[in-house]
């Protein structure tokens, strides 16, 4: 023991940093601020040292060339002794790193710990939350197969919208003219170099800030904060009911941490690493791209915005949300702090939490896609084709070979672009089915063009006989008045 | 003492230029460098005529599947460069060649002869035979090649991702492909 305190003596002497560190571990935060609530920020950033740490160990097999990576892939999968388990954890913590940044967020914001004087930190963690998504961005392209491919395709499309510099901002994205060698090196040179230099840099500023301007206080409903008296008050408060960080604070701090670890390694361990999907071969076009969970929102969101908003959207949207989070505490600088007096923060917060929520569940069975296979391989369901005249079967036949069950259901199997079939006839009459299989509308193509007559006429029979067996078909209420009165004045007796 | 004072604050102010100037004559080579993939392309476009094979390889009336070797490549890009297009032989000499690229966000649309529609996978747009929208969120018909028919050979002109800032074909082209 003599011996390894020598040791750090002789360190220390050199170093000259014992003050510093004993003072940083030994600093009064307020008694109530040692809270379960505030374990979020410290998770962040121990799965950001998991995440460097298993990054730089894929970085020593990773092949970032678009003619071998996926093939650098497969040999960490299958090749390396518990390279699958690297790529797992790294690809799990990539999903813990994200929900945790935005807890945290969603903590802060609650908290009213973006106020003064913690504006600059709040800024700071504004543009963490973009650098997360970069990587997270980033990351998804460097495990190059299909996904990635057409994920970058999609992002530059994205910036082709840009008006005036769109192609420029497209060849900048790309490095050259399409998804290639060029591409993936400047993902990965982000990923690896750049953007982790500003995370750590950025980090940096983040943890010095919170040591220097200390820990946010416990809200209290009622407790104004202003400006000009605020310092001293949380001065007074650090002094009179204040703890050291080290051991009553940071305990917590390191438990709750140590449990988000596990529970990456189990999550790693249990469902195994993301991929490869299919090679990234452009010429395989019998393929449905699809990103992370993360960006699963975001494919939601461009799935439902109408053709002419969707540019606007694209474009605006993300600025006008950017500036109200960094204006955010000039604006709403001084004042309550606790949520129980922030009724506008509270609602914001449950609307975002909501609409990313029901975004990202809608993404994961995706009901816009049509399923590509549906019409050749999910069958008419016999019950729809038993007592049907050879005309009816001849339209169920039609009805698989153009495709329609890529977007439409029926007997509980097909796509759900458009709605189910089970029961059209009772919402449409005959003349109605015909309209809308000629003409379309909506989500659905004009089908007129590619049927003749005698299809239409065949495709609509079938369609006719779709209704329970108890229920009617719908009928057109004036033809059939119509057909009454004629029965009466012919004097048919039809009553 | 004064002027000592000031002799070294101008070898100082002349230090700064100096190093000032070194770091003018080193972006330029560094902006050059980070700018190539815009200033690399000749005339704001990448553009080169491709074989895609001999008439005999798409039959009247069809739509088929044509793959081609991007000309601009490197030698690391593996299969990237393979890139495909659709093929629609209207009659004689007279195609429309479309990009394989959804002109709402990219994904590759698929071709279904049985219902002469396209359709993709990611969003849900639908284009007619003809390349012209159909339904979805795109908010125009597909991308196509200017293409010419050469020693038997149809050859379109493309080396680039199509997107709705650099669609590919020109205005002129467009109206001429849409006859069906």
């Amino acid at each position: 023991m003599l011996k390894l305190s020598k040791i750090g003596d002789w360190f220390e002497q050199r170093l000259k940093i014992g003050p510093v560190v004993e003072e940083t571990m030994a600093h009064r935060v307020p008694t109530k601020s040692a809270s379960w609530f505030y374990v979020f920020g410290s998770a962040a950033f121990t799965v950001l040292l998991v995440q460097i740490f298993t990054g730089i160990m894929l970085a020593l097999i990773y092949v970032p060339s678009a003619g071998q990576a996926w093939d650098s892939l497969q040999y960490l999968n299958h090749g390396v002794t518990l390279g699958w388990y690297l790529r797992a954890v790294h690809g799990w913590g990539s999903n813990f790193m994200v929900a945790l940044v935005l807890i945290h967020m969603v903590q802060v914001a609650l908290f009213g710990a973006y106020k003064f004087p913690r504006e600059l930190t709040w800024i700071v963690g504004v543009f963490l939350l973009l650098m997360t998504l970069g990587m997270a961005f980033t990351g998804q392209v460097m495990r190059f197969d299909q996904d990635a491919y057409w994920g970058l395709g999609i992002g530059a499309a994205i910036c082709g919208r840009v008006p005036f510099i769109g192609k420029w901002v497209v060849h900048l994205l790309l490095g050259g003219p399409i998804i290639a060698g060029d591409t993936l090196s400047r993902f990965f040179a982000f990923h690896v170099f750049v953007i982790p230099g500003l995370l750590i840099a950025f980090v940096s500023v983040h943890l010095l800030m919170v040591l220097k301007l200390g820990i946010n206080e416990w809200p209290m409903p009622g407790r104004l904060i202003r400006r000009s008296t605020y310092v001293q008050e949380y001065e007074e408060m650090t002094r009179k009911d204040g703890v050291p960080f080290v051991p009553v604070a940071v305990w917590k701090d390191m438990i709750f941490a140590s449990v988000i670890i596990g529970c990456v390694l189990v999550c790693a361990a249990v469902y195994g690493p993301y991929g490869p999907s299919g090679i990234p071969d452009p010429t395989i076009v019998q393929t449905v791209p699809k990103p992370d969970f993360f960006f699963q929102w975001l494919y939601a969101v461009l799935a439902y915005l109408p053709p002419q908003m969707e540019t606007p959207a694209l474009l605006i949207g993300p600025v006008v949300i950017l500036a109200w989070l960094i204006l955010l505490p000039f604006f709403a600088g001084e004042g309550e702090k606790s949520w129980k007096r922030r009724p506008i923060a509270v609602v914001t917060i449950l609307i975002a939490a909501v609409s990313l929520g029901t975004l990202t569940h809608l993404a994961s069975y995706t009901p816009w896609s049509p399923i590509m296979d549906a019409w050749s391989s999910d069958p008419v369901p016999v019950k729809y084709l038993n007592g049907r005249t050879p005309l009816e079967r001849q339209g169920a036949a039609i009805f698989q070979e153009k495709q329609c069950r890529n977007c439409h259901s029926i007997g509980g199997s097909g796509g759900m672009r458009g709605p189910s079939l089970d029961s059209v006839a009772v919402r449409k009459t005959h003349a109605q089915l015909v309209r809308q299989v000629v003409q379309g509308g909506g989500n659905m193509p004009a089908y007129g063009k590619n049927l003749n007559p005698a299809e239409v006429a065949a495709l609509v029979s079938f369609l006719d006989t779709l209704h329970p067996p108890n229920q009617p078909p719908a009928r057109d209420a004036a033809a059939h008045v119509s057909e009454e009165n004629t029965h009466f004045a012919t004097g048919s007796g039809k009553q | 003492m004064s002027e000592n004072v000031s002799r070294r604050q101008f070898f100082v102010k002349l230090g700064v230029v100096l190093n000032g100037l070194a770091a003018v004559v080193l972006a330029v080579p560094v902006v050059g460098y980070l700018l190539a993939p815009i200033l690399r392309a000749e005339g704001g476009q990448y553009r080169k005529w491709i074989d895609l094979g001999e008439l005999d390889e798409f039959p009247e009336g069809q739509t088929r599947l044509a793959k081609y070797k991007n000309p601009i490549s490197n030698a690391w890009d593996g299969a990237t460069d393979d890139l495909p297009c659709w093929v629609r032989r209207v009659q004689g000499e007279t195609f429309q060649v479309f990009a394989v690229n959804c002109a709402h966000l990219g994904c590759p649309v698929r071709w279904f002869p049985q219902s002469g529609l396209f359709m993709c996978p990611c969003h849900g747009g639908v284009y007619y035979r003809d390349g012209s929208r159909a339904s979805g969120p795109p908010p125009r018909g597909l991308f196509q090649y200017p293409y010419k028919v050469e020693g038997g050979h149809l050859m379109i002109q493309g080396g680039e991702l199509p997107t709705l800032a650099s669609p590919s074909a020109s205005l002129q082209k467009r109206s001429e492909g849409c006859e069906s």
